[in-house]
């Protein structure tokens, strides 16, 4: 029988009371939102703590997508079926409805949220690639005022995150560009699973060429990678299939996948290109109305 | 610390111990033995109950975190002896052989239905793709969720002529 060890519980009435609670509980306390994978890090004693503050109270206050003129907001209570079935997120960035089918399963996404996606700081966490892509930054609050972080900041190695003792994610702030679109591509052993790799993509027309594209690749390496090479060689160019293979190169050059019991590392690198390849290839023709 | 819910409609309050999973509560201090214990990682599904409508696994919600919601379990689907009609369709179509992933089943059936009253096949295998069944090959279920569909758009044509 897996049960966490014991601990103390405390359940937060709203983001004021979290981050006081925090304060006073310090390093010892942590946070749950949905609990899907910290419940099973306390189970395995991978994750010891004196205090757990549930802060699934605050749904009421952080679970929102609000879509505004160049930005796009989600509050890190949002949970994964929530993200799955908005429609206004699905038209500014179809990648997350790509993304969310295939993150664990429907009764799962019933309770994890994205703020405790990105705040596990898995290296195959699929919002985490997402995200990424999708240039977002996080809105990060403590007592002593809140500060916004990229990505590539929020990220301080594997499970490792900005987010300090005292400090809660609030909200995921995503840019809104014209003319782009996104796709999430995702090889898995079985359906729900970690992915042996993922690609996220996301690309942006000016006329015939692209004026900016970016990637994020999952489970290649210690951190979810961004793969600014790759932006550098699509822009100002023409969509092509050639164009695909180079990115598709360039990001099996660039990632640093190991051998596990999910595939060798090989055929990771062999998935990191084919996946960006099929990921931009979907971005842009989505970009073109054609739905797929 | 103590934990009051509602369980099934009944108000319960229960001295527990904080790390106590929903799972547990439900078997051990309630006595609901329905709700089945599986693989403790929230990957089988036979555990799952609902709360506040919504199918969850309760091997990954503590007891404390359900405090304060409804939960329903499979031993709440029956109403005045009469069996819902996914238990009803399971029955006809022989969705079960051992029954260990039974309970599991009939909580995202009956939720799966509630929402979408005819589902398709996929919609349906898509719904209990978090739920393992190794008896069955899963074709039975499907076969008994959709035994439900028709038989509740059934009398549902039926109240309304």
């Amino acid at each position: 029988m897996q049960v966490p060890a014991p601990f103390e519980y405390e359940r937060a009435t709203g983001v004021d009371d979290a981050i006081a609670l925090l304060d006073r509980l310090g390093s010892a306390a942590r946070l749950v939102a949905g609990g899907h994978s910290l419940l099973p890090m306390m189970k395995l004693r991978l994750a010891n703590l004196e205090y757990l503050i549930d802060i699934n109270d605050l749904h009421g206050e952080l679970g929102y997508i609000e879509v505004e003129p160049g930005q796009l907001r989600v509050g890190s209570m949002t949970r994964h079926r929530e993200l799955l079935e908005s429609d206004p997120l699905a038209e500014a960035f179809p990648i997350f409805r790509d993304a969310e089918r295939v993150i664990a399963d429907p009764v799962v996404r019933n309770r994890g949220t994205i703020g405790g996606s990105l705040c596990q700081a898995d290296p195959s966490e699929d919002l985490s690639a997402v995200c990424t892509t999708l240039d977002a930054s996080c809105l990060i609050r403590g007592s002593s005022g809140s500060r916004e972080v990229t990505m590539a900041e929020f990220y301080r190695g594997p499970y490792e995150t900005a987010v300090g003792d005292d400090e809660i994610l609030i909200e995921i702030r995503i840019p809104v560009r014209p003319n782009g679109s996104s796709a999430y591509e995702k090889v898995e052993r079985r359906a729900g699973d970690w992915a042996v790799v993922s690609c996220g993509a996301a690309v942006w027309m000016d006329g015939d060429v692209i004026s900016d594209a970016r990637v994020g690749l999952a489970a290649v390496g210690p951190n979810t990678t961004g793969i600014p090479a790759i932006s550098e060689a699509l822009r100002g160019k023409v969509p092509s299939e050639d164009l695909y293979a180079e990115a598709g190169a360039i990001a099996a050059e660039n990632c640093t996948p190991s051998t596990d019991m999910r595939g060798s590392a090989e055929y990771k690198r062999h998935l990191a290109n084919e996946l960006t390849r099929r990921a931009l290839r979907r971005s842009t023709a989505r970009i073109h109305g054609q739905g797929v | 610390m103590q934990v009051s819910m509602s369980v099934n409609g009944d108000e319960v309050t229960e001295e527990i111990e904080a790390r106590m999973l929903l799972v547990h509560f439900l078997r051990d201090q309630l006595g609901l033995t329905g709700t089945h214990w599986g693989c403790d990682t929230s990957n089988c599904g036979t555990c799952v109950v609902w709360m506040d409508g919504e199918p969850v696994k309760s091997c990954t919600v503590l007891a404390a975190m359900a405090g304060g919601h409804e939960v329903r379990t499979v031993e709440g689907l029956e109403r005045d002896g009469e069996l819902d009609p996914v238990q009803q369709g399971f029955m006809e179509c022989h969705g079960l052989q051992c029954g260990f992933c039974t309970p599991g089943m009939l909580m995202t059936a009956r939720a799966l239905l509630d929402r979408n009253p005819s589902p398709s096949t996929d919609e349906i295998r898509q719904a209990i793709s978090g739920q393992i069944c190794r008896c069955t090959g899963y074709a039975t279920i499907v076969r008994s969720i959709q035994w439900a569909a028709s038989y509740e758009a059934a009398a549902t044509v039926g109240s309304a002529s």
